[in-house]
């Protein structure tokens, strides 16, 4: 095991680069100059710093690892990080991701270029920080303390209707933080601490369980976001920055997901089981009805965010059947669907930032004049779909196995979305790239740089790995799944028993 | 017994009361030139009576247990002497900048402030009264301070006006309360009143929080904080909003749970709605105004609400997290209104939220002290606010107030919403002119300081929460 607290130096070096970057003075342009450097160089270390983890971390325990633990604030209530199989991947998931939007920011962000690296570098800090906490209420404060940076990304480097998006996004995600904010309280009242590792062998009462599942599903549905809570994220993803969306799509809406595994499964199994149906049936609400939306679009980020919605879908619906194969395909869906979405809102930046313009009509024809775009747009829409071989099919195939084993009608569903995303998915992209190039704006458009090449290069290689050679996401996960089910399976046990006693009785 | 010994526990407002003497025949020789070494003179007073809080030994009491010195008296004297410093120094650098220094301005925080010590201290009634005088006197003038102003009298007359209504309520239900028990020192009271049983006492208690809930500004009797706040000079501004605010919820607190702590059912119910409606007007109305003063004196009616949850529960645990609370916003508040006077251009004040348009541009310092400040007001984590909603509302869920925390919590976030809109101003916006850089180095140091610790306050959380705790003890024997 590593003796320097290595998940405290993940979680708050960004924030030694922010204020690196706050100090450094000078003309505008070496300001600028300076923070874009800062940052990749500070989210590089994140990366490597993520990969050590990744390197040490051992697969075949469920036990947390990396533990720190000090006093906070006050009894019961600690600074206490540590990692197992379940949150260990988001890490690097967000770690890896970063670089990413820093070098997508490198000459699309002209304006404020240190507050926006500053803002990004908090972001980052913030969101490892949500991963790594051990304890609610430090999980809460990076949870929500997310929402700042977010909120300022949004509204001051977003697009027209910036100010409506950032306020909708805030406000969105602040109501449904506050619930489970009370809930938190309330778990702190029933069991003493808030620490996570004692909570997950504590167990609240049946009736308890039912109010605070439900608080929490406020936050986490409105995080995931879950129809019909959505309505916050088309706004949020259309004025946000290139990588603001890359961020959104790829991490944030992963909280709401790793909230309901870390929280609502283990600590709620009465209120999860009797709450499951609800799930379903809102998460084929979202993947059918969500992909048919999808299909009216005429804004290509608006497209990929109804699409997010959908995929979110079979990532709720994976995780409430609470099979091993549902669970864990959850899981390698949200990180699957992190690298692909964060990826085509990259390749949708791609041409912002040429054309500035989303319309999906302003376009057509980019296969004669940018072939190397149109091949990774084409890998990215692929996987988007599912197609066996990338990362999509994976998670998708999983979360629909878990699914038949439960519920057949569910699987059924959903299995149409999967249809209804391959309509979507395609007839964006012959609109976008195939055809003949008959609009004069397009005829000087130039193929990738090597910058956005250096960026995109890289994720279709893992996306095609990933959908080829899962074998390393599974080794990280599956002991900790194996532990969260049966725990699940336990607890509902002991609420079952009086249950069947009484029954006895009578 | 002897005078003596009652003299030594009262010695830090001795030092109050005949340096403030002092200073007041020194300034009238030295005339209004002599202002600025007045305001020193009268923070180190402050200073000095801070010390002799701090070092004094409790528990201690003393005139037959009308005045008392206790952890909750100790923690709330040290708020109070604090942001009566803070306070006087911005007010020195505010009304040099408007050449209108006058040295009767320290002279009248420095009596005001006696009277908060009085009454934190309190523990009869008459004792209470006395300070709460002391204390308003004071501030009525200040509230009247610019004489010039038409704005700064009619606040001062309206306070006037509604504080001595509201002073009447509470002596009548002091006078109902002294006629069902006999007495009005706490302690004889509270073993006196023991069931809820008797209704002229229950009316009497009615009046009492009425009266105490006017002072504190909570809905329904919130009417005077916008037009006050408003109207009145910046800095004396930020005296009512954090010493005086304070002060009025120490006594509060100790005036509902020392003589009733039987009556709890009673008094809960009262405060609850009090609670609830404060922190929902406070979030609706904040929304439409356009100065900034008023916007804060409505989210000063907000506050109120969060921070009488705590007293609602009733708890240790309660007073607790309602200590804490009037700590951070004590803090936040002389940020905040730091930054308010420090909105000048070309030597004037300026006081509309559209003045801070994009300021994160012209001075990016500033706005991000401001900005630290408003997420702070907001209850957001990381920020210090949040500690203190976390307290109130935990304190809330425990003693089983599940509903009005939800009706509370829910208000937060409409209320986040217009300090959403100052965040907004200062950060999306296109910049409007710059304010003027000479604010004075005493509220330059005043906004930096506590947008600091609004900042850097979750690094170390545990200890100041542990006192807060400790004090609160102190009231429930």
């Amino acid at each position: 095991m590593i003796h320097w607290p290595i998940l405290s130096v993940i979680t708050f070096l960004p924030l030694a680069g922010c204020v690196f970057i706050a100090l450094t003075g000078g003309s505008e342009k070496a300001v600028a100059r300076n923070a874009r450097w800062v940052a990749l160089i500070t989210t590089l270390v994140e990366f490597v710093l993520a990969m050590i983890i990744w390197i040490r971390f051992d697969g075949t325990s469920s036990e947390f690892q990396f533990v720190e633990q000090l006093q906070w604030m006050g009894p019961g209530i600690t600074y206490h990080m540590g990692v197992d199989g379940i949150s260990m991947l988001f890490i690097v998931l967000t770690a890896g991701l970063m670089p990413f939007c820093i070098l997508a920011s490198w000459e699309s962000v002209q304006t404020r270029v240190a507050e926006y690296m500053i803002a990004f570098l908090a972001l980052e800090a913030l969101m490892i920080g949500v991963f790594c906490a051990l304890d609610l209420v430090l999980f809460y404060l990076f949870f929500e303390g997310g929402l700042i940076p977010m909120f300022l990304i949004i509204g001051v480097w977003g697009g027209k209707r910036r100010v409506y998006a950032s306020f909708k996004f805030f406000l969105y995600t602040l109501l449904g933080s506050v619930l489970m904010l009370l809930a938190i309280l309330a778990m702190y009242y029933a069991a003493g601490t808030t620490d996570i590792v004692t909570l997950l062998h504590f167990h609240f009462a049946p009736e308890l369980q039912t109010w605070l599942w439900l608080a929490f599903f406020a936050s986490f549905a409105v995080k995931m976001p879950m129809w019909p809570v959505h309505t916050w994220l088309p706004d949020a993803h259309v004025e946000a920055p290139t990588a603001g969306s890359v961020i959104l799509a790829g991490i944030l809406l992963k909280m709401g997901g790793y909230g309901f595994l870390r929280f609502s499964l283990p600590m709620f199994a009465s209120a999860s089981e009797m709450f499951a149906p609800l799930v379903f049936a809102l998460s084929v609400v979202a993947i059918i009805y969500t992909s048919l939306v999808a299909l009216a679009q005429e804004d290509i980020k608006k497209l990929i965010a109804y699409s997010s919605v959908a995929h979110m879908g079979f990532v709720t619906m994976g995780l409430f059947t609470l099979t091993h194969q549902g669970v864990e395909g959850g899981i390698f869906q949200m990180l699957s669907h992190g690298v692909v979405s964060g990826a085509l809102f990259l390749c949708v930046g791609v041409i912002y930032d040429r054309m500035h313009t989303r319309e999906i009509a302003a376009y057509g024809g980019l296969v004669n004049r940018m072939p190397i775009y149109a091949a990774c747009f084409m890998v990215f829409t692929l996987a988007n779909v599912g197609l066996p071989g990338t990362s999509g099919f994976v998670g998708e195939f999983l979360t629909m196995l878990g699914a038949f084993a439960v519920n057949t009608w569910v699987a059924i569903f959903a299995t149409t979305g999967i249809i209804l995303s391959a309509a979507y998915a395609l007839y964006v992209y012959r609109r976008v790239v195939f055809g003949e190039l008959v609009k004069p704006a397009l005829a000087t458009i130039k193929d990738l740089s090597p910058r956005e090449i250096a960026i995109l290069a890289p994720l279709v290689v893992i996306t095609i790995l990933m959908g080829v050679y899962p074998k390393p996401v599974f080794d990280v996960t599956s002991a900790s799944v194996a532990n969260l089910i049966t725990q699940n399976k336990a607890a509902l046990a002991i609420d079952r028993a009086p249950k069947l006693a009484r029954g006895d009785v009578k | 017994m002897n005078l003596h010994a009652d003299l030594i526990v009262l010695l830090p407002e001795l030092v109050l009361a005949i340096g403030a003497m002092v200073l007041l025949l020194g300034g009238v020789v030295g005339g209004d030139r002599a202002t600025g070494l007045v305001s020193w003179l009268a923070i180190l007073l402050l200073a000095a009576a801070g010390t002799i809080v701090f070092l004094h030994p409790e528990p201690a009491s003393a005139f037959k247990g009308a005045f008392v010195v206790d952890g909750f008296s100790r923690f709330t004297k040290l708020l109070v002497l604090t942001g009566s410093g803070l306070c006087i120094l911005m007010a020195k650098e505010f009304f040099a900048l408007d050449r209108t220094a006058r040295f009767e301005l320290p002279i009248l925080m420095l009596l005001a402030t006696l009277g908060m010590l009085l009454m934190v201290s309190a523990s009869s009634f008459i004792a209470l009264y006395m300070g709460l005088e002391l204390q308003s006197l004071a501030l009525y003038v200040l509230a009247a301070f610019n004489r010039d102003s038409l704005r700064s009298t009619e606040a001062g007359l309206k306070y006037f006006v509604l504080g001595a209504l509201s002073s009447g309520m509470l002596l009548y239900g002091i006078s109902l309360i002294y006629g069902f028990t006999g007495s009005t020192e706490f302690a004889v009271i509270a073993t006196a009143a023991t069931s809820g049983g008797n209704i002229g006492l229950i009316f009497g208690l009615v009046f009492l929080v009425a009266g105490l809930a006017f002072k504190v500004g909570a809905v329904p009797f919130h009417m005077w904080t916008p037009d006050v706040y408003e109207g009145s000079p910046t800095p004396v501004t930020a005296f009512f909003v954090t010493a005086a605010k304070v002060a009025a919820f120490a006594l509060f607190i100790r005036a509902v749970v020392a003589p009733f702590p039987n009556l709890l059912h009673q008094w809960q119910q009262i405060i609850v709605a009090v609670s609830v409606l404060s922190s929902v007007l406070g979030a609706v109305a904040a929304i439409g105004q356009s100065n900034i003063k008023r916007l804060l004196a409505y989210s000063s009616i907000g506050h109120v609400g969060y921070a009488l949850l705590g007293l609602a529960a009733g708890t240790p645990a309660g007073i607790q997290g309602m200590l804490f609370y009037l700590a951070y916003y004590l803090v936040t508040n002389l940020g905040m209104f730091a930054c308010v006077a420090a909105m000048r251009r070309d030597g004037e004040s300026v006081e509309n939220i559209s003045d801070l348009a994009g300021l994160s541009r012209t001075q990016p310092y500033f706005a991000f002290a401001l900005a630290a400040l408003t997420f702070s007001l907001a209850g957001l984590p990381p920020l210090a606010g949040f500690a203190g909603k976390f307290l109130v509302f935990g304190a809330a869920m425990q003693a089983h107030l599940v509903w009005p925390a939800v009706i509370n919590i829910v208000a937060s976030v409409v209320g986040a919403f217009y300090y959403l809109r100052l965040i907004k101003v200062m950060y999306f916006d296109e910049p409007a002119r710059s304010f003027d850089h000479d604010v004075g180095h005493g509220t330059g140091a005043i906004m930096w300081g506590t947008g600091a610790i609004s900042l850097f306050f979750f690094v170390v959380p545990g200890p100041l929460i542990a006192i807060a705790g400790q004090a609160a003890q102190t009231l429930f024997p």
